[in-house]
């Protein structure tokens, strides 16, 4: 009796745990799965929805407009994160030293990502502005013709946006793991005659690429689920031009009351997500692999 | 093979001086080894001679030309580390032909190279391992040979063998002792562990608080210490020291302290001439005690009998003062007892209590 009870005992304190986890998680999330093979107004009760088996999603697979956005938040996910972490990294190579007023420079460079994003999203749709902008009104004193920021170029426009607001993620991380690269490594590379771009291509970036290639599929995960800012800066328009995912899901639901194509849609998204995850954990489990079959080696030869 | 010279070397961070101005002489093709405890200045030494840390002042002279201005890879050096420094992500090969593929040597003499200096070191067969598939002792190797496939003028190592166990380090200070008289460059070795200093050193350049302290061979500084540091540093296990007073007793000169009066022999007694203070520090080495008390004795109370095999440590104890004597292992001691040793009167050594010189 008394060893059953100890065997549960850790079963006992996962409870609470798992019971949130339930509710707050699985719950929505069966329920959003279920959903989303219903025909599905706002005004029904789940229980008066009609099954419709696939349809939702193979409707949406031959969907041009889906397949527009889909394309818009490729574009937006893989032109963000390639820009932003050759500028991040390039930003954390030139920053890891120590100068003066470092602390301060640090502290101002990582603001943006502490910005709420409806903020960024407003604060961007000012200086876009096309008469009263920041840049608009700065290209007219150097008589440089002014752009259509949000209207011809609006895919750019936010792209430059979320680069503004997500570079310095990719700045601190990396700058994290510059700090913590092997310090004699690098002076023995001095010693050996490397230039300071040869230590750069030879020795830091090889080191850092554990953090680097993590970091690049957070960051990746996170663009794909980008939503206020575009949603404050264009509202998908003009047209479908930015017309992200998250954005399509929400008007869906609310724009176009079909919360059975949105949640289907919901799952493509978190499908693509799953895999990018997936892909992350294999990464470090594979490293995880590696540095045990090396151990391992080791001690053979010990 | 430059002679490297340090001419007024100093280093500071900030306010804090870790280096006064040092002057320095390293000769064309010796081993030479910085010692002394920790942060007494060796590695800044040798990190400013690698150009890894830049000097505050004073300059370094290779063979007479200026090379302060020099960045690390100009000065035609190779260093050993002590956590070894590989290239975690390169296999041994590369490992040790990086700074060869930066010259742009060509492929075949870059292989070459690698073959023999790796055969030479016993790690021809781990080449195409990474340096996390090594144990500590390969990696040492691995770090070895790295700096000997340069084919550098001037080998400086910094602490190797520290990060070793006691029997590794043993085997490599052999080894090492071995590759020193294989290659004639100059060697710049630091270390805080006295024994590798005397087995490995041509010369020994005894440091503490940034300032020499003594340089010589092994066999100067043991023999004639300069002063109470080096004698307390150099020799193990370490020389002992007790408060005394020089007497004269019946024209013959005498050191006494509590518990012991100890005639002095003729060349000690001449040195004592410059000696102002009757007040002195005495040295004996735990080798000069013996069994034999036919000459000058003292009555000393074993506390413990360290067996080491052939020789034994014996911790003993003359009134308060802690001293260790180093006896054969053939007559066997008991804790507790009392009895009387010989001093081997011509090997004490007298301090200044007030300059710690040697007197």
């Amino acid at each position: 009796m008394k060893s059953t009870l100890n065997r549960l005992t850790p079963y006992v304190f996962f409870m609470p745990a798992a019971v949130i986890m339930i509710i707050a998680l699985f719950y929505p999330l069966l329920y959003m799965i279920w959903g989303s093979f219903r025909r599905w107004s706002p005004s029904q009760q789940i229980g008066e929805t009609e099954f419709v088996g696939l349809r939702n999603y193979i409707s949406l697979w031959n969907d041009p407009n889906f397949a527009e956005s889909m394309g818009v938040t490729l574009k937006f996910a893989v032109s963000v994160v390639t820009i932003e972490m050759l500028l991040g990294v390039g930003l954390a190579l030139l920053l890891d030293r120590n100068i003066r007023g470092m602390s301060v420079l640090r502290t101002l460079f990582i603001l943006p990502m502490m910005i709420a994003p409806v903020v960024v999203g407003l604060m961007w749709r000012y200086i876009y502005h096309p008469t009263i902008g920041t840049f608009n009104r700065f290209l007219d004193t150097i008589g440089v013709e002014r752009v259509d920021w949000l209207g011809q170029n609006a895919l750019m426009s936010v792209i430059i946006a979320d680069i503004w607001q997500w570079t310095p993620f990719i700045f601190i991380l990396s700058l994290a793991a510059l700090q913590s690269l092997p310090q004699s490594a690098l002076e023995a590379s001095r010693i050996d005659g490397a230039t300071g771009w040869q230590q750069i291509w030879h020795i830091k970036i090889p080191l850092m690429m554990p953090v680097l290639i993590v970091t690049c599929l957070l960051r990746l995960i996170d663009a794909f689920k980008v939503l206020e800012v575009i949603l404050v800066m264009t509202e998908g328009g003009p047209g479908l031009s930015t017309e992200i995912l998250a954005l399509r899901i929400s008007r869906t639901a609310t724009e176009f009351r079909e919360l059975g194509v949105a949640a289907a849609m919901s799952n493509y998204l978190l499908i693509l997500l799953m895999l990018l995850t997936a892909a992350m954990f294999t990464y470090t489990k594979l490293q995880e692999a590696r540095a045990n079959r090396l151990r391992m080696a080791v001690e053979a030869d010990d | 093979m430059p002679e490297i010279v340090f001419d007024g070397v100093e280093k500071s961070y900030g306010s804090v001086r870790v280096l006064p101005p040092l002057d320095l002489t390293l000769h064309d093709g010796e081993f030479t080894v910085l010692v002394g405890p920790s942060g007494c200045g060796k590695s800044t030494t040798l990190r400013i001679l690698a150009g890894l840390e830049t000097l505050s002042g004073g300059e370094i002279y290779f063979d007479g030309k200026p090379i302060s201005a020099l960045e690390p890879k100009e000065r035609d050096i190779a260093m050993v580390f002590q956590d070894y420094a590989l290239y975690p992500h390169m296999n041994i090969a590369r490992n040790m032909s990086f700074a060869l593929r930066l010259a742009k040597t060509p492929k075949a003499e870059i292989d070459a190279k690698v073959q023999r200096v790796a055969d030479m070191l016993n790690i021809g067969h781990l080449l195409a391992r990474k340096p996390a598939e090594l144990s500590g002792g390969q990696r040492q190797r691995v770090a070895m040979g790295r700096a000997l496939v340069r084919d550098a003028g001037t080998f400086l190592f910094d602490e190797p063998l520290s990060n070793l166990d006691a029997k590794l380090r043993g085997k490599m200070r052999t080894e090492l002792a071995e590759m020193r008289d294989s290659i004639e460059k100059n060697m710049v070795y630091v270390t805080h562990d006295q024994v590798e200093a005397m087995t490995l050193g041509d010369r020994i350049v005894v440091m503490n608080e940034g300032v020499v302290q003594q340089q010589g061979t092994p066999e100067e500084l043991f023999k004639e210490p300069r002063n109470l540091f080096v004698a307390g540093f150099i020799g193990s296990p370490s020389m002992n020291f007790m408060e005394g007073a020089l007497v004269d007793i019946g024209g013959e000169m005498h050191v006494q302290g509590a518990g012991f009066d100890l005639p002095l022999d003729a060349t000690t007694r001449t040195r004592l001439d410059t000696a102002t203070d009757r007040n002195v520090t005495v040295g004996i080495r735990p080798s000069s005690f013996t069994t034999d008390t036919s000459g000058a004795t003292v009555e000393l109370r074993v506390i413990v009998a360290e067996y080491l095999g052939a020789q034994s440590v014996l911790v003993t104890k003359l009134g308060k003062t802690e001293l260790l004597v180093e006896t054969q292992s053939t007559a066997p001691f008991k804790s507790g007892v009392t009895q009387s040793f010989g001093v081997n009167t011509d090997e004490i050594m007298l301090f200044d209590r007030s300059t710690g010189l040697r007197l």
